[in-house]
């Protein structure tokens, strides 16, 4: 694995993404030109449906499918750009350097194969190791992510397990090759709140005790604001605002605002909560 | 108005079991749960999922059946099955509205039916008043459900549980499955639609501000059980008694970091 303290120069560098859809009506922008970058650090992109934040990751491991297309001036890992990286080369960075983890478990384990295959394989992709050492190190993952009966759920299939298992088994699969940046898209939306503590817990400490970069994309307000170090909002594709954490309470701009106050609160008022107007102007 | 403590809850449940397979397989999904909701009011159950609160709601609707226990309105039992009457009387909104509508009816199909079913003529002018009543207007009455954005199709989901006028309704996580700023919405129209009708609401959902907002009073639920009884002043001062109740309270405010969290089993494969 490469470079460790890379100095100055960020983990990922995104310069003018563009995510385009040709469709029968025309063209549809998805992401409108953004630009951010990641260190070793937790960052949160926060926006509703349709804001483009999906996208956006998925355009950083060039898993943009036709009819859609990336474009970029610039998608750099430490100094190497993606774009212009072969198919062959590609598959190579995704899962080894940079790896992702969906939304819900049920649709990215594969249903007619067992757990523990699944994450043998995904380790035997990037390494060259025994049969028994990956089995070995699988089930250290299982236990890592606190799983408590690893013998158990190596053995299960997809179905026999509950979401937040299942999610957490993903995120196994992700960590086994030792990824340095990982791209979390709603990586809790379908767990209980009581689950969605310890795997968040479990990527903390990946980020604290590794010094891996994290992009947790989330639309929870509350969520990113107490986990990540620095937030960017999206709104139609653009980044509108980008904020530090601890101060997104006190964000400016009105998309965040207005996002901001929508939500109830415990102990609040109980009038009608205030509606998010959206202003054309923003997306401009 | 009556209101005088001598006239019965609007809904009383009582004790309700629900208990579903035999022997090993047996599983307790509703345990001795009892609550009641006098005229007016809403009432809300907070849990996980597999905590029980779904099935409560479909246990009051005759979905389930009922191992123990009883379900009263206005002091009376509910028959088996619970007939057209009933319906009238209340209905359910559920969390999906991508599932919970038929793709290929259009809008006015689909608030039609229930007046066809009742046999309710006027169907025409209950149809735009119910549309109107959540905000719609009729440019959206001759659409299908994927011409509308997940929010319109919460209220279309919404105006055919009203169309047929009842005075209760269940509301099963009628905003989890819609963007922040579309919840505050539906929210809104919720609590309009309840002052101005005067409905009571069983209100269930995952999201203790959410319950917080809606309604005065609520039981926290976990595997089957009601782990606790709470009204909002109670819960704004966090003045809980159970240890799954104030989990909840904690993880609502967002995520919290703790030392336990800490990895050293990463170590060994982080080369």
């Amino acid at each position: 694995m490469s470079g460790e303290g890379a100095g100055a120069r960020p983990l990922l560098e995104v310069a003018d993404l563009h995510v385009r859809f040709h469709t029968r009506t025309g063209v549809v922008e998805a992401v409108r030109g953004i630009s951010f970058t990641v260190g070793r650090e937790r960052i949160g992109i926060v926006g509703e449906s349709g804001s483009g934040k999906t996208m956006t990751g998925r355009a950083i491991l060039r898993l943009v499918r036709p009819p859609g297309f990336v474009e970029a001036q610039r998608i750099a890992l430490e100094g190497m750009n993606l774009l212009e990286l072969s198919e062959r080369q590609m598959r190579r960075v995704r899962g080894e350097r940079i790896a992702m983890v969906m939304q819900d478990p049920k649709f990215s384990l594969n249903p007619v194969m067992r757990v523990g295959r699944q994450l043998v394989e995904a380790l035997r992709v990037h390494a060259k190791v025994s049969t028994r050492e990956a089995r070995e190190r699988a089930m250290e993952m299982l236990k890592a992510v606190r799983i408590r009966d690893p013998e158990r759920v190596f053995r299960a299939y997809p179905h026999e397990l509950s979401g937040g298992m299942g999610q957490r088994v993903m995120i196994a699969m992700m960590l086994i090759p030792g990824p340095d940046l990982l791209i979390a898209d709603e990586p809790t939306s379908a767990l209980d709140v009581t689950v969605r503590g310890q795997v968040l817990g479990i990527m903390d400490a990946l980020v604290r005790e590794r010094g891996m970069g994290l992009i947790l994309i989330s639309h929870d307000l509350n969520l990113v604001a107490t986990f990540c170090d620095r937030v960017l909002v999206m709104f139609a594709g653009r980044i509108v605002e980008e904020v530090d954490a601890r101060h997104l309470a006190e964000a400016r701009h009105p998309y965040t605002r207005g996002l901001l106050n929508c939500l109830p609160r415990i102990g609040g008022e109980r009038g009608p909560l205030p509606v998010l107007e959206r202003d054309a102007a923003w997306s401009a | 108005m009556p209101h005088g403590s001598a006239a019965p809850p609007k809904l009383a449940v009582e004790r309700l079991n629900v208990v579903f397979g035999h022997g090993a397989d047996r599983v307790d999904a509703v345990v001795d749960v009892t609550f009641s909701l006098t005229r007016g009011e809403s009432f809300g159950i907070v849990g996980e999922s597999g905590s029980g609160k779904s099935t409560v709601l479909r246990a009051i609707c005759g979905l389930m059946p009922i191992a123990e226990g009883s379900i009263l309105i206005d002091g009376e039992p509910l028959p088996v099955p619970r007939g057209r009457p009933f319906a009238r009387r209340v209905q359910m909104v559920f969390q999906d509205p991508y599932a919970s509508l038929h793709p290929r009816h259009t809008i006015d199909r689909v608030l039609s039916e229930p007046l066809a079913i009742h046999g309710i003529g006027d169907q025409q002018a209950r149809v735009v008043e119910a549309l109107n009543d959540v905000g719609l207007g009729t440019a959206m009455r001759f659409r299908f459900p994927h011409q509308l954005s997940g929010g319109q199709r919460q209220r279309v989901a919404i105006a055919r549980a009203l169309i047929l006028k009842p005075e209760i309704l269940l509301l099963d996580e009628p905003t989890s499955a819609l963007d922040a700023s579309v919840q505050a919405e539906i929210l809104n129209l919720l609590a309009r639609l309840r002052d101005e009708h005067r409905l009571t609401y069983l209100f269930v959902s995952h999201d203790l501000a959410v319950i917080d907002h809606m309604c005065e009073r609520l039981i926290v639920m976990q595997g089957g059980q009601m782990v606790e009884r709470l009204d909002r002043s109670a819960l704004a001062a966090g003045n809980v008694a159970s240890d799954y109740t104030r989990e909840l309270l904690k993880a609502s405010a967002g995520y919290a970091f703790d030392e336990k969290t800490s990895l050293a089993a990463f170590a060994k494969n982080a080369r």
